[in-house]
């Protein structure tokens, strides 16, 4: 069934494409954006489209749990900012190693964390787990305020190196690459799951999770894998984060709004297959760059949550989902 | 009396205080959670709402920051029978509660913070009472009238909703609902109208719960987040459905949390309920006194 809403979803030519051919696509897809974005020549342009890549990344993590597998996590920004926080700490202590590996690093503690999380409640009904999952948002912040080698309250700074590695120019463009590079990752995991026995696994968990476990789906394994994915795609989008701002403290790094972008933008695009938080992200993500040039910061972050609202109770396929039903 | 004992006692006394306060502030989520099984983790946000309304009653009008509260429980009770309405035509009805109820209502929570931003900054807000300042002294202990006060709202608030529940006719409907639906069904009730009504008591509960909040501690509008934390790790510990087990495990709660602060460091104080609640879903994910 799942093959049959990404085939729906997608379009009818990616639909049929191979692992390695979609990952071959998303590359060349990834190249062009890049190209495309150093050809405006304009430092604004890689900020901006860092945070639409980014908030893809973060609503994939978030579908991997949520969409696939009908599990809530509202504790993003704890992913978020324990990827973040682990780049500081590697900073302070190894600032030669790269930063894809970082990331890496970042990825494994948040998937660590979201294994540690589900482990004591995924057994229990599902709103046991959304509820754990938003005091530990609380918890680590928490955490992280009290422990000064991160800066505690104050907050910490990251100085930017000046030239990027490898592909010269600015920084920032070093950035955004590494973040497409992750998005490419981040997408083409979560396709392939979608066409894989793991998919259907997390499929029937979300349709019928005691019928599923009756029939001999192992349950709490699946969840958990999907726990540790979607933790530790949160964590590796979190950790270029201290380079990006140069300034990180606890009150920017748990903003509430990472978390309400990433629970927005696939309910907005449509939770049942990898292309609804890229069309989410960019929609909502693109919306809020322009409004925050054109109008106000504070109408900006106040987007998510009403489209969010709206869509849940107006069009909960999503816009994804809107497509397919014309389609029929 | 040494230091330390003295020090323990206050901090137990003051926990114990705080409980009564943590119990109006959990007995919203106990009647939506508990007794109706709808997730309403936007509770914070309205009681936080509740404490800008007495705010607004304190300093705008110079009325008491209670009365402010207890002329506005109509209010909020059609609020609460608003919001009821929206999430059952929505996702009750769809019988889509999981994850789309569920982040309809993370969808509110983070609207009204904002909203509540936008209207009256991220300045902190206090209000003006004569149990604002001041000790009641007896003997060894003194008690802050800022914390007796919101414990004896929070005594009176839910031994009122406990007499409801259990003497009268629609308070009788409302434990029925919760025990079962189709049962009810069958008797020619219709639960959405019972449930309609608690889920506007539980929000009435919210506008005291704010009041007690704006007494006992200035507020700005993202505090309402840490009480998420707080009022669930209750609800859990207390066990879903039951208020003598909420109360206990809400006193539980406030002298442990007073205990961190006042031997670890009040920065400390928001993790102690992620503890409690992880512990206890991990151990006995019933509650203390649960069914």
């Amino acid at each position: 069934m799942v093959s049959l809403v990404a085939k729906a979803a997608g379009r009818e030519t990616a639909a049929g494409l191979g692992n390695v051919a979609f990952i071959g696509v998303l590359i060349v897809a990834a190249g062009a954006i890049f190209g495309a974005t150093r050809w405006i020549g304009n430092d604004y342009a890689f900020f901006a489209a860092y945070v639409v890549v980014q908030y893809i990344v973060l609503g994939t993590a978030w579908n991997i749990l949520g969409g696939y597998t009908g599990y809530v996590n509202f504790g993003i920004t704890a992913f978020f900012a324990i990827g973040a926080y682990s780049t500081v700490v590697l900073y302070k202590l190894t600032p030669w190693l790269p930063l894809p590996v970082m990331i890496v690093i970042g990825g494994v503690m948040a998937a660590l964390v979201g294994l540690g999380t589900g482990y004591l409640t995924l057994r229990l009904r599902g709103v046991f787990f959304s509820i754990a999952t938003l005091a530990l948002a609380i918890v680590v912040q928490t955490l992280i305020t009290n422990w000064d080698f991160v800066g505690g309250a104050r907050g910490a700074y990251v100085l930017r190196p000046k030239m990027a590695p490898l592909i010269g120019g600015g920084y920032i463009e070093y950035l955004f690459l590494v973040m497409l590079g992750l998005c490419v990752v981040a997408l083409a995991t979560a396709r392939a799951i979608e066409r894989s026995s793991l998919g259907f696994g997390f499929a029937a968990i979300r349709d019928d999770e005691a019928a599923a476990e009756a029939s001999g789906v192992p349950t709490l394994k699946l969840k958990l894998v999907a726990t540790a994915l979607s933790g530790g795609f949160m964590g590796m989008a979190g950790a270029p984060l201290p380079y990006y701002v140069t300034y990180l403290d606890p009150a920017s790094g748990f903003s509430l709004n990472y978390a309400v972008n990433a629970i927005a933008m696939p309910l907005i695009g449509g939770t049942s297959s990898w292309l609804g938080p890229v069309v989410g992200a960019v929609l909502v993500g693109g919306l809020q760059e322009y409004l925050r040039v054109t109008i106000a910061s504070a109408i900006n972050v106040l987007v998510a949550g009403v489209l969010m609202v709206a869509f849940v109770i107006l069009a909960p396929q999503g816009i994804v989902g809107l497509f397919q039903r014309k389609k029929r | 009396m040494d230091a330390s004992a003295d020090l323990l006692i206050n901090a137990v006394v003051s926990g114990l205080l705080l409980g009564g306060f943590y119990a109006v502030v959990s007995i919203g989520v106990a009647i939506s959670f508990g007794l109706l099984d709808i997730v309403n983790i936007a509770h914070p946000a309205v009681i936080l709402l509740g404490s800008y309304v007495a705010f607004i009653g304190n300093t705008v009008f110079g009325i008491d920051p209670i009365l402010a509260a207890v002329i506005m429980l109509p209010a909020f009770y059609f609020l609460g029978v608003v919001t009821y309405q929206i999430y059952y035509v929505a996702f009750e009805r769809r019988d889509d509660q999981s994850i789309r109820g569920l982040s309809f209502f993370f969808g509110i929570l983070f609207i009204a913070e904002v909203g509540l931003i936008l209207a009256f900054g991220v300045d902190y807000r206090s209000v003006q009472a004569w149990y604002a300042q001041g000790n009641l002294d007896l003997l060894v202990i003194e008690l802050p009238w800022r914390l007796l006060v919101p414990f004896l709202l929070g005594l009176v608030t839910v031994a009122g909703l406990q007499m409801f529940l259990s003497r009268t006719f629609v308070g009788r409907a409302v434990q029925a609902v919760a025990q079962d639906q189709g049962a009810l069904r069958l008797m020619a009730a219709n639960p959405a109208r019972i449930k309609r009504i608690a889920f506007g008591l539980s929000f009435a509960t919210a506008a005291v719960a704010g009041a007690a909040l704006i007494i006992i501690q200035p507020v700005e509008p993202s505090i309402g987040r840490e009480y998420i934390g707080r009022i669930f790790a209750i609800c859990v510990l207390g066990g879903l459905g039951s208020f003598p087990g909420m109360v206990i495990a809400a006193v539980t709660l406030g002298i442990v949390e007073s205990l961190t602060a006042t031997f670890f460091g009040p920065s400390w104080a928001p993790a102690v309920s992620f503890g409690v609640l992880l512990v206890t879903l991990a151990v006995r994910p019933n509650g203390i006194l649960g069914r």
